[in-house]
């Protein structure tokens, strides 16, 4: 018997029928999603502003040569 | 500006140690107990026997539990590495990001793809199949561990890299040496077993609370026998590789060897203190000794870091004011040479912003390691880099108290462990388990304990390699941004309530379903 590779209409029921049949899971899921939320809409977007995105890889190393070098500041 | 700095160095590394001991909660449960879960499932494989697939059904939902509530509560870490700590970010280039990167593509990946088919595949799959995807889980759990702990292993032994002054990064020279650090190995075994063990000591409570109510007793006495005899094998294994680790912590951070001991002075033949009540810094006057009482093991120390009963184990002081009879370099001095790489660094700074080629080419050759007087300036000078921004030889001494008690607390309940599991094999094994309720009480009272003895260990780990975020390369006083203190003391609280509500909510669950129990087939 050969193993069939599953079509992903098939592949999508699976996940979908599991979801559907999940009972805690429901609330778990909840959970995750409001978890999710507050980590990446609300704390990456309001709090966790990359400090050096948005910088050249020269910008970059420039800005933390100026950290590394200026002690006193 | 600089005292708010200073609050915003606190703030980033409460905040920090907040979110990585709330996540810890939820890894090492998720470490072992998928081992445990592909090990009655393996059973049923094996068996045929309806009995282990409904034992590994509800151990499984538990897991699930655990990994739903701390799934990407690690990525909140990731975050503040942009964040609080930028510039220990760049300053460590690719070396620490390349394992992050392992870690999320193949590790992460494996795990979430094959936790689908364990929770959705057991009347969907072949049973191989859905054994297959169960190891998987658990094989990737364990692997996305291992990635995490070869980068946390580089910061306290950074090895196979070299500097880059253009890019002011380290850079990766050899993948391997990373990967297969002394500290690295030892860290990912001491790690995953000691999470063993607190994934066995999870099933044993939770069993024992079924026996106390007499409730489910087959799948408690069944569960507590492989979880028990699991937990003593990896809580040896877990003795063993901690023995390790002081042997390597004694070569690589002697000064975290010196703090968990509390060893002011060093000496040959060194005890090891068994128990011990510390006499606080401040109160102790010139020559007092730094303990009220102490239980010590003759020669103990000496023994367990070198191999060698008589050997000499460098003391706090030692490491601080240098001890030239054994070769140990002062603080002081390291502090001067460490300045001398700062300097050269702002040399190059001010010869870039003047647009001088040949100053910067001069530098360029002193951190160039492919030429003899690059090499000896990055093994003089570079080395001791970090030691440059301390303004005192007394800051390279963590906290003596809280690393002392920390990893007491560890070792302590290490052993209690080994024991307790021991004797639960064994009277299960005769079955003579249920009637002895105490022993039931004792492993309810044991897993409060693992979480502590897990969080202990990381303590001892993190707390005692202060100052450091790199060893000897970077202090964490430089390693964090220049960012308003208030914004980061606001995101410390605003984690802390996520945390509690997150964690209040697992709790709560966990309960409901282990009073519900496994379902009824």
């Amino acid at each position: 018997m050969t193993a069939r590779i599953p079509t992903p209409r098939e592949v999508f029921r699976f996940y979908a029928e599991g979801f559907r049949s999940m009972t805690i899971g429901r609330t778990l899921w909840a959970i995750i999603l409001v978890k999710l939320f507050i980590m990446f809409a609300v704390l990456r977007l309001f709090f966790f502003p990359d400090l050096l995105a948005g910088m050249t890889p020269r910008q970059q190393s420039d800005h933390v040569l100026e950290q590394l070098t200026d002690i006193n500041q | 500006m600089l005292s708010d700095y200073l609050q915003t160095v606190d703030w980033s590394r409460a905040q920090f140690a907040m979110t990585a001991i709330y996540h810890w909660l939820f890894v090492p449960l998720t470490l072992g107990l998928s081992i445990l879960c592909a090990i009655m499932e393996t059973l049923y494989y094996r068996t045929g026997d309806p009995f282990w697939k409904r034992t590994a059904k509800f151990w499984m939902r538990l897991f699930g539990i655990n990994f739903a509530i701390g799934v990407a509560t690690g990525l909140i870490l990731e975050f503040e590495f942009g964040t609080n700590w930028s510039n220990y970010s760049h300053f460590v280039g690719d070396i620490f990001g390349a394992p992050l990167a392992i870690e999320g593509i193949l590790a992460f990946f494996l795990e979430s793809t094959f936790v689908a088919v364990m929770f959705f595949g057991w009347e969907k799959v072949g049973r191989g199949f859905h054994l297959s995807a169960t190891w998987l889980t658990a094989v990737g759990a364990n692997l996305s561990a291992l990635w995490i702990l070869v980068a946390n292993s580089w910061m306290q032994y950074p090895v196979g890299c070299t500097f880059n002054i253009d890019t002011v990064r380290n850079e990766m020279t050899s993948f391997w040496e990373v990967l297969l650090s002394p500290v690295a190995i030892n860290k990912f075994t001491h790690t995953v077993t000691s999470s063993y063990v607190l994934a066995a000591l999870f099933v044993c409570a939770v069993s024992a609370w079924y026996l106390l109510r007499g409730r489910e007793r087959e799948m408690a006495r069944r569960s507590i026998g492989i979880a028990s005899l699991f937990g003593v094998v990896s809580a040896l294994v877990t003795a063993y590789s901690g023995d390790r680790s002081g042997a390597i912590v004694a070569q690589v951070q002697p000064m975290k060897l010196a703090a968990m001991e509390a060893l002011y002075e060093g000496r040959e033949g060194a005890p090891l203190t068994a128990v011990g009540v510390l006499r606080p810094e401040a109160e102790r006057a010139e020559g007092e000794a730094p303990f009220y009482f102490r239980l010590e093991i003759p020669k103990m120390l000496s023994l367990m870091s070198f191999r060698d009963a008589d050997a000499f184990v460098p003391g706090i002081d030692d490491l601080v004011e240098g001890n030239p009879r054994y070769g140990i370099m002062s603080a002081a001095e390291k502090i001067e040479r460490g300045r001398v790489a700062i300097d050269e660094l702002k040399r190059f700074r001010e010869a870039r912003e003047a647009g001088d080629p040949e100053t910067l080419e001069a530098i360029r050759a002193e951190f160039d390691p492919t030429t003899p007087e690059g090499e000896e300036f990055l093994r003089e000078y570079f080395a001791y880099f970090g030691y440059g921004y301390l303004t005192s030889p007394r800051q390279i001494v963590p906290n003596v108290p809280m690393l002392f008690y920390s990893f007491r607390v560890m070792v302590g309940a290490g052993m209690l462990f080994i024991l307790v599991l021991a004797a639960a094999w064994w009277f299960n094994r005769r079955e003579t388990l249920e009637r002895r309720r105490w022993m039931l009480y004792v492993l309810l009272f044991c897993l409060p304990a693992a979480y502590l003895a897990s969080q202990a260990g990381w303590i001892v780990a993190e707390v005692g390699r202060q100052p450091w975020a790199i060893q000897d390369l970077m202090p964490v006083g430089v390693a964090a941004s220049r960012i308003a203190s208030s914004s980061v003391a606001t995101t410390f609280f605003l984690f802390l309530a996520l945390f509690a509500a997150l964690l209040a909510a697992e709790v709560s669950i966990l309960c409901k379903q282990i009073k519900i129990g496994p379902e009824k087939e």
